[in-house]
């Protein structure tokens, strides 16, 4: 029996093989979460459509990418879709997959954050002529970041992990790195800790960069950044009880 | 009368929600730089009515015109059709609107509200734009609060500066929606000094208000509004003393007293 290999766990931290494994889960998930963003922002606003078409369309659309596994999704969209001479590499599935999947979860936080900005805000923003995306950007999209901000982090953090699934695809990303060098080297748990190890140091360094950016969309306005909100308490609060 | 010295032009305008009919066909002409002030008991369709003048709300039937132009739909062969929502956001530039909950953006400071229309809508520099604001902050009696959050400001204060974000588009009429109705007694004066200085200078203004003492001294016509239809329209001194309809001296009755 082998037993546990103290030297090769420690060789195999700094391995770069691995590392670059691990840099592709980060740029594979920076990579996710903008096309996630784009294609939840596009969902969350078809579902607001006072239009039936675009409602129904979102509506499918979140329907079946939250309804079906994601590994499915991949696996089908690398496998199956070449059979119909749609044939997209590893990276481009990857992305589509994942991308498609992350947009559909997006969309509803997204919605959910429009949807808890003032009614008033969208007739005053109207009110001075702005044209619905000037609208967003300018006057809705800034306050609903509030309530955006926090599950966007939480998913971000699932999404580190999640993207392990496209090892299946043989997209060469952490898992898949840490499976093909045990396959050469024969250090099952010692490998595999490793890469453990490196998930557990991106979610942590994620969760202090979330726990900044919390802190700074969630402070009152007109606090200064990073200090706490100091005379301004009161009169939100006198705002909130109206 | 001449259509071009109408501001305000509205014709057989209805407006239902779904099966409730608020507006039931209103008719009202304003001239430019008039004042009128609408009352009417809450849930007469006031506040719907300023509401669809500036396409707020679509209507069912009917038309307004702001200043000759056919606001929120176009002319066809086969009737009005509903515009497109950048050519409705054009028609709204003119048209400035005041709410009752002061509706700032309070992610902005009070300058940031003031600059947002003309810097994106109307693509101002924002230099231009910065100064144009402090000139209507001091316009409004604010003059040191440009770098305030709303959450920084009293109500009075808020409505002030909503007041001079709508002024900054340069609106050729000014709809107010009980502009002092959520304010604090104290508070309500500062608002319609504001304002009785405005119509002072020419604006042609549209007031929802149940501050009769601002629509005896300021309007040059009180319209009545009850059930969805105007049912009286008349100089404030006139509609004041004597009421034509049984339920304007209804009205009054109730809010005079």
């Amino acid at each position: 029996m082998a037993g546990w290999d103290w030297a090769a766990f420690q060789k195999y931290l700094l391995n770069p093989y691995l590392l670059e494994g691990a840099w592709t889960t980060v740029w594979l998930s920076v990579a996710v979460m903008a096309i996630g963003l784009g294609l939840g922002l596009l969902a969350a606003l078809m579902r607001l459509s006072r239009h039936r078409v675009p409602r129904d369309v979102a509506r499918f659309y979140i329907w079946l990418m939250r309804g079906t596994p994601l590994l499915v999704q991949l696996i089908i969209i690398y496998t199956g879709l070449p059979q119909l001479g749609l044939r997209l590499t590893v990276i481009q599935s990857a992305l589509v997959g994942l991308g498609l999947n992350e947009g559909a979860y997006l969309a509803e936080i997204i919605r959910a954050g429009i949807l808890s900005v003032p009614r008033g805000q969208f007739d005053a923003a109207r009110a001075v002529g702005m044209p619905y995306w000037t609208m967003l950007r300018v006057v809705i999209l800034p306050q609903a970041a509030r309530v955006i901000i926090p599950p966007l982090g939480n998913n971000f953090n699932g999404l580190l992990k999640t993207t392990s699934l496209a090892s299946v695809i043989s997209l060469e990303e952490l898992l898949r790195r840490s499976q093909m060098l045990i396959q050469l080297e024969f250090k099952v748990l010692e490998i595999f800790l490793v890469a453990a190890c490196y998930y557990l140091a991106m979610t942590t360094l994620w969760g202090l960069v979330q726990r900044r950016l919390e802190a700074h969309f969630g402070r009152p306005y007109g606090a200064a950044p990073g200090r706490p909100a100091r005379a301004i308490e009161g009169t939100l609060l006198e705002q909130d009880a109206r | 009368m001449a259509a071009d010295d109408l501001a305000v032009q509205a014709v057989g305008v209805h407006k239902f929600y779904g099966a409730l009919h608020v507006l039931r066909g209103i008719d009202l002409d304003v001239r430019r730089g008039q004042v009128v002030v609408v009352a009417g008991p809450s849930g007469s369709g006031k506040s719907t009515l300023l509401r669809c003048l500036n396409h707020l709300e679509a209507i069912q039937r009917g038309t307004v015109r702001v200043c000759g132009e056919l606001i929120g739909y176009r002319e066809t062969a086969r009737g009005l059709v509903e515009l497109r929502d950048a050519e409705v956001a054009r028609h709204r530039r003119r048209i400035g609107m005041v709410f009752q909950q002061f509706n700032l953006f309070p992610h902005l400071t009070a300058e940031g509200n003031i600059t947002a229309g003309p810097v994106h809508v109307l693509g101002e520099p924002r230099e231009r734009a910065v100064e144009e604001a402090r000139r209507l902050l001091a316009l409004v009696g604010l003059p040191e609060k440009s770098q305030a959050y709303p959450a920084q400001l009293s109500g009075g204060q808020q409505q002030r500066v909503a007041i001079a974000r709508a002024l900054a588009m340069r609106p050729e009429v000014m709809l107010f929606d009980e502009p002092t109705s959520a304010l604090d007694p104290e508070m309500i004066s500062e608002v319609l000094d504001v304002m009785t200085a405005l119509s002072r200078q020419g604006m042609t203004m549209l007031v929802v208000t149940h501050e009769m003492g601002f629509a005896r001294a300021v309007a040059d016509r009180v319209v009545f509004v009850d059930e969805g239809r105007v049912i009286e329209d008349a100089p404030p001194a006139e509609f004041f003393n004597r009421p034509r309809t049984e339920r304007g001296r209804a009205f009054l009755d109730k809010i005079l007293h």
